[in-house]
């Protein structure tokens, strides 16, 4: 195209792309993610009463219920399940700690070719990776506000 | 003097080269799609026996290559030069394959423009007298292009509307300077066109722009207009670059509309095949052409196409940095007869 016509249309171009792309549907993506999310809930509910029936003290089930979820997670992601039913949930499947759990999974399966050193092992953390970095540091911060708050307060 | 140059950016070859033998090896989901039976391999394993998703693109290159040669009942020994590229870092599937194949190899990359790109320089090549006998190659393997390009593939992620699907699949062509055609008679190379788009998620949008520039350079520089062309077909610009393209090239003074489609588009059954925009990848237009044009062009029913195969020159990095996507466009018009 000749250079006036190609600054011209440079320029109309952002408004013909927002007017062509397609949005995605978030009344349908918020529903596949709050029921298959809240099942996920469900099923975190059922292991912690379960637990709790057979014993284990309020402030310990968490470790049970969050072990078994963890679990859970891998597996199906090693089964090849997860990322499938996570198509259609979206959030749903990402936020609860079965998402977490996938986010560390997936790329050691993938990344298993490179060797156990250099694949598995400095690949596992490549998307959950800043998620600890971050939730670590931001916790950190939390403690140390919590700490003059309290000194404080006093 | 460039005696065979007209206009600015187009090449009329003097003794255009013969498309002799193409061959295709496509994945399962492509095997599934409309233009399946166009394939001459349909891989029900999208590892090819082999034990990574990089040695099975490889090996398709290699065996789209043998094959396309073995049609023609040659040997590699005979091919004087193979062009060929993919998507991998320092484009592995190709060289990897040329190791084995022993033809004299030049490696491009083009991202996805690389089939036309090929077509370009092997024509180029023939018609200057340097060869009888040249192979124009390309891959591209879903597996391969996620990891390297995205997320691990179990990973639990949800894609964007505008994305496209990597084509699983390797097309080559046998060139030659003699034979009974489909001949290439002109060369159209494109331009490094960036029109600021970002998001990597949508590289139908940042591609259009450069299919556009590339396809009204065409006419301009030969004087043809949509009528001259039975089809006029972009790579892998899917749905959301191909109504873009449409609407550029019709601000630029032509109506397109009639006559065109893009690769992307025509692989998949996009209501049913779960790939959102299209597909992309080299292997798109690859196979594309290599399956369904050429034969279409054999058979009589194309008398002239124009080939446009579309690249977006990003990498992940350039993503992270916040650079914009440059695309490029390349094209080749191809005639049942001269």
């Amino acid at each position: 195209m000749e250079k006036k016509l190609e600054k011209q249309l440079s320029e109309e171009f952002k408004n013909m792309v927002d007017k062509n792309n397609p949005q995605s549907s978030i009344i349908k993506d918020c529903i596949f993610a709050f029921v298959i999310g809240g099942l996920i809930c469900d099923v975190g509910q059922f292991f912690m009463n379960m637990f709790l029936s057979l014993g284990v003290p309020q402030e310990n089930v968490g470790y049970y219920v969050a072990t078994v979820m963890v679990f859970l997670g891998a597996f199906l992601t090693g089964l090849g399940i997860y990322d499938n039913v996570a198509k259609y949930a979206g959030a749903g499947t990402i936020v609860p700690i079965t998402g977490f759990a996938n986010s560390i999974v997936s790329p050691a399966m993938e990344f298993k070719r490179e060797g156990y050193i250099l694949g598995v092992g400095a690949r596992m953390f490549i998307i959950a990776g800043p998620v600890l970095v971050y939730g670590i540091s931001s916790s950190v911060i939390v403690g140390i506000i919590y700490y003059f708050i309290k000194y404080f307060a006093k | 003097m460039a005696v065979k140059k007209i206009g600015t950016q187009t090449i009329k070859l003097k003794n255009p080269p013969s498309i002799l033998e193409t061959a295709t090896i496509t994945g399962s989901k492509e095997g599934e799609g409309p233009l399946g039976q166009y394939f001459d391999v349909i891989l029900s394993d999208d590892l090819y026996g082999e034990e990574s998703w990089e040695k099975a693109e490889s090996k398709m290159t290699r065996e789209a290559v043998k094959l396309a040669i073995n049609k023609a009942n040659l040997h590699p020994d005979n091919i004087d030069y193979m062009f060929s590229g993919d998507l991998l870092n320092q484009i592995i599937s190709s060289s990897f394959a040329a190791r084995e194949l022993q033809i004299p190899f030049f490696g491009l990359y083009g991202a996805c423009s690389t089939m036309t790109e090929s077509l370009s320089l092997s024509s180029m090549i023939i018609d200057g007298g340097y060869a009888d006998y040249v192979i124009a190659a390309t891959s591209s393997h879903f597996a391969s292009a996620e990891r390297q390009y995205r997320f691990p593939l179990e990973y639990g992620g949800q894609r964007p509307p505008t994305s496209q699907w990597t084509v699983t699949g390797a097309g080559a062509a046998l060139l030659s300077s003699s034979g009974n055609g489909p001949y290439i008679t002109y060369v159209t190379t494109g331009r490094v066109m960036d029109f600021g788009v970002k998001d990597a998620n949508n590289m139908g949008a940042a591609m259009a722009p450069a299919a556009a520039d590339t396809i009204l350079r065409h006419f301009k520089d030969t004087g043809f207009n949509p009528n001259d062309y039975d089809i006029i077909i972009t790579g892998d610009l899917g749905k959301v670059g191909k109504e873009l393209a449409v609407e550029l090239v019709k601000k630029g003074g032509y109506d397109i509309s009639n006559i065109y489609t893009d690769c992307g588009v025509e692989i998949f059954d996009l209501s049913e095949q779960d790939v959102h925009s299209g597909a992309s990848g080299c292997g798109c237009s690859a196979v594309v052409f290599c399956g369904y044009l050429y034969k279409q062009l054999k058979a009589g029913r194309f008398k002239r196409i124009l080939l446009i195969s579309t690249g977006a020159l990003l990498s992940p990095t350039s993503s992270q940095q916040g650079e914009s996507i440059p695309g490029i466009a390349h094209a080749v018009a191809i005639e049942r007869s001269v």
